[in-house]
């Protein structure tokens, strides 16, 4: 693959942690490992490092590619690598697969060192302040104090945010796209119906399914299929797919004939094969339970008392799972603290999804922002 | 949103500055490429926001490093909290508003003091332009009739009337032609003029 802006063959690393991470829910993890990649140069002052923090379905892979699977290109590609908005030739950048995850990291699929056996339903629920303290942790490995930007999208934007929060002296920059401070109960309601495709798949066994050697493929595919939807915006699959049919003819049955049919369920049978149920499980309730504000009486500017860093935040005009509203609202609070901050909405007709795109306008706003970084 | 080219732009940020104490917290409205925010923040220290609706702008804020967020000035200031900054600048861009009495009330709500800028329908190269029977174009009002963005122009006696409508009070005013201060017969003799506001109780 001759690619002259990718970071090319990557290796992915791991890194075991054996101090007891106390997680929200009151549950005790005593020992875990994360899986990460990097990609650029730690400088000498280890002053010039950016997290990248995944979104629901997203793992450590962030950019290039590997030896043994040069298709398998990270899943932002086309936003970091030499000469790319985040530039790996001036920044040291860091992917890590979330605790939960189903991508290295401990999760419900990986072996319980007490039991010898999946962790399955016996994994705790993750949030993203969870998230968060093992991330710092892995830059604690990495020998790095203060990352120089701390970034991510949708999910991944909400421990962007959270960072700056947990750790305000750890972080100089954060970049939130298309993320939200807390999800509308609309959110919540196509979490749950996604969760509840999972949970009522026969194949689920309340969530030890590894112990039967089945996988609970219905359920996830349709929760990915649900997703897949919301993430998409009325306009783009009217553009991609309108009323295509396959055969061109009506057959009068319940098998595919539309095109968006056909898209649907090929990815959501892709994602069933790769993806862990409970790890989806996992990724949509840390979405549902983020509310840095509910502690501080729902004002998300009292929560932001203690933040110090500086923010770019960014939203997308057909984004209607996480509506450029709810970027102005994190917008208000950081404001409110006389935090310094840029924000742009960003016109884009690829809904939700438009963070993962290459859009010229979108990456020349990363570019500038994080051009004016002094390392 | 800077509807108008910056021509004399170097004037138009010297008039805005003599007002701004030091240190002060400042939002500009239509900051365009932030030009005005740097030099303010240069000369007089300032800490803000601009705002903008143009994704050039936005990039260029970006390269400037200048805080910038994004959105229509039509739609209000919602984001901003009463009394949050000490001025609120809406330079050159009032007569391209559409909702004029709107963003006024906005930025004497938000803003200690307010501070506006517009070109001067009443100058006299204007009044001829029309007296000659066409509609003005100047280096002020750089549009023809049928392109032009600007949709509420007024003279310095239609804004002055306007503020006393709606309890605004002039602090200060400056009406400029070029670099020269006009101090005889304004409303003929003065392009641009500059005021600082602010709102009165009741």
């Amino acid at each position: 693959m001759q690619n002259l802006t990718s970071v090319g063959i990557v290796t992915s690393q791991a890194v075991c942690f054996d101090t007891p991470l106390h997680l929200q829910s009151g549950a005790v993890l005593d020992s875990y490992s994360l899986t990460y990649e990097t990609y650029g140069e730690l400088n000498a002052t280890k002053s010039n490092a950016i997290l990248i923090c995944h979104a629901l379905s997203g793992n450590h892979h962030v950019a290039g590619y590997y030896a043994d699977n040069t298709q398998n290109l990270g899943w932002w590609d086309n936003m970091v690598g030499p000469g790319k908005p985040i530039d790996t030739r001036k920044f040291f950048v860091v992917g890590v697969n979330n605790l939960g995850g189903c991508h290295g990291s401990t999760g419900p699929s990986s072996i319980n060192p007490r039991t010898g056996k999946s962790y399955g339903a016996s994994f705790p629920v993750v949030t993203v302040e969870d998230w968060v303290e093992t991330q710092v942790r892995l830059i604690n490995h990495l020998g790095i104090n203060q990352l120089a930007v701390i970034m991510g999208g949708s999910l991944g934007g909400m421990q962007a945010l959270q960072w700056t929060l947990s750790f305000p002296n750890r972080i100089r920059h954060s970049i939130v796209i298309a993320a939200a401070a807390k999800l509308t109960a609309q959110n919540i309601a196509f979490n749950d119906v996604a969760r509840q495709a999972i949970i009522t798949d026969q194949d689920f066994y309340g969530g030890d399914y590894y112990l039967h050697d089945v996988l609970p493929r219905r359920g996830l595919r349709l929760a990915r299929m649900l997703g897949h939807i919301t993430y998409l915006s009325g306009d783009s699959m009217a553009k991609k797919f309108g009323r295509e049919l396959r055969n061109k003819k009506f057959n009068f049955d319940f098998n595919v004939e539309f095109e968006i049919e056909s898209y649907l369920r090929y990815q959501g049978d892709k994602f069933a094969e790769q993806f862990d149920a409970n790890t989806y499980l996992i990724m949509t309730k840390a979405l549902d339970y983020f509310d840095p504000a509910r502690r501080y009486n729902n004002n998300l500017s009292n929560a932001f008392h203690s933040v110090k860093a500086k923010f770019l935040v960014l939203s997308f005009t057909t984004d209607w799972r996480f509506p450029s509203e709810h970027s102005r609202y994190i917008i208000k609070a950081l404001v409110d603290n006389k935090l310094d901050v840029s924000y742009a909405e960003i016109t884009s007709s690829h809904g939700h999804d438009s963070f993962l795109m290459e859009d010229s306008h979108y990456h020349e706003l990363v570019r500038a922002y994080v051009n004016n970084i002094i390392i | 949103m800077t509807y108008i080219p910056h021509t004399d732009f170097r004037t138009d940020f010297y008039a805005i500055a003599h007002w701004i104490r030091s240190g002060a917290r400042v939002l500009d409205l239509g900051c365009g490429e932030g030009l005005l925010l740097s030099y303010l923040s240069e000369t007089r220290n300032i800490v803000g926001y601009g705002v903008d609706i143009d994704d050039a702008n936005i990039l260029a804020c970006l390269n400037n490093k200048i805080n910038v967020i994004q959105g229509d000035l039509e739609f209000g200031l919602s984001i901003f909290e009463s009394k949050s900054f000490d001025y609120v600048i809406l330079s050159q861009t009032l007569q391209a508003m559409r909702n004029t009495n709107g963003i006024i009330k906005e930025m004497m709500r938000v803003g200690k003091e307010g501070i506006i800028t517009f070109p001067n329908f009443g100058h006299w190269r204007n009044r001829l332009q029309i007296a000659c029977g066409r509609m003005p174009v100047s280096k002020t009002l750089p549009y023809q009739w049928f392109d032009t963005p600007n949709v509420h122009l007024c003279t310095l006696v239609d804004f002055e009337n306007f503020c006393g409508q709606h309890n605004v009070r002039i602090l200060e005013r400056r009406i400029m032609n070029r670099d020269h201060q006009i101090i005889f017969a304004p409303n003929l003799f003065g392009a641009l003029a500059f005021y600082r506001l602010e709102q009165q109780e009741g």
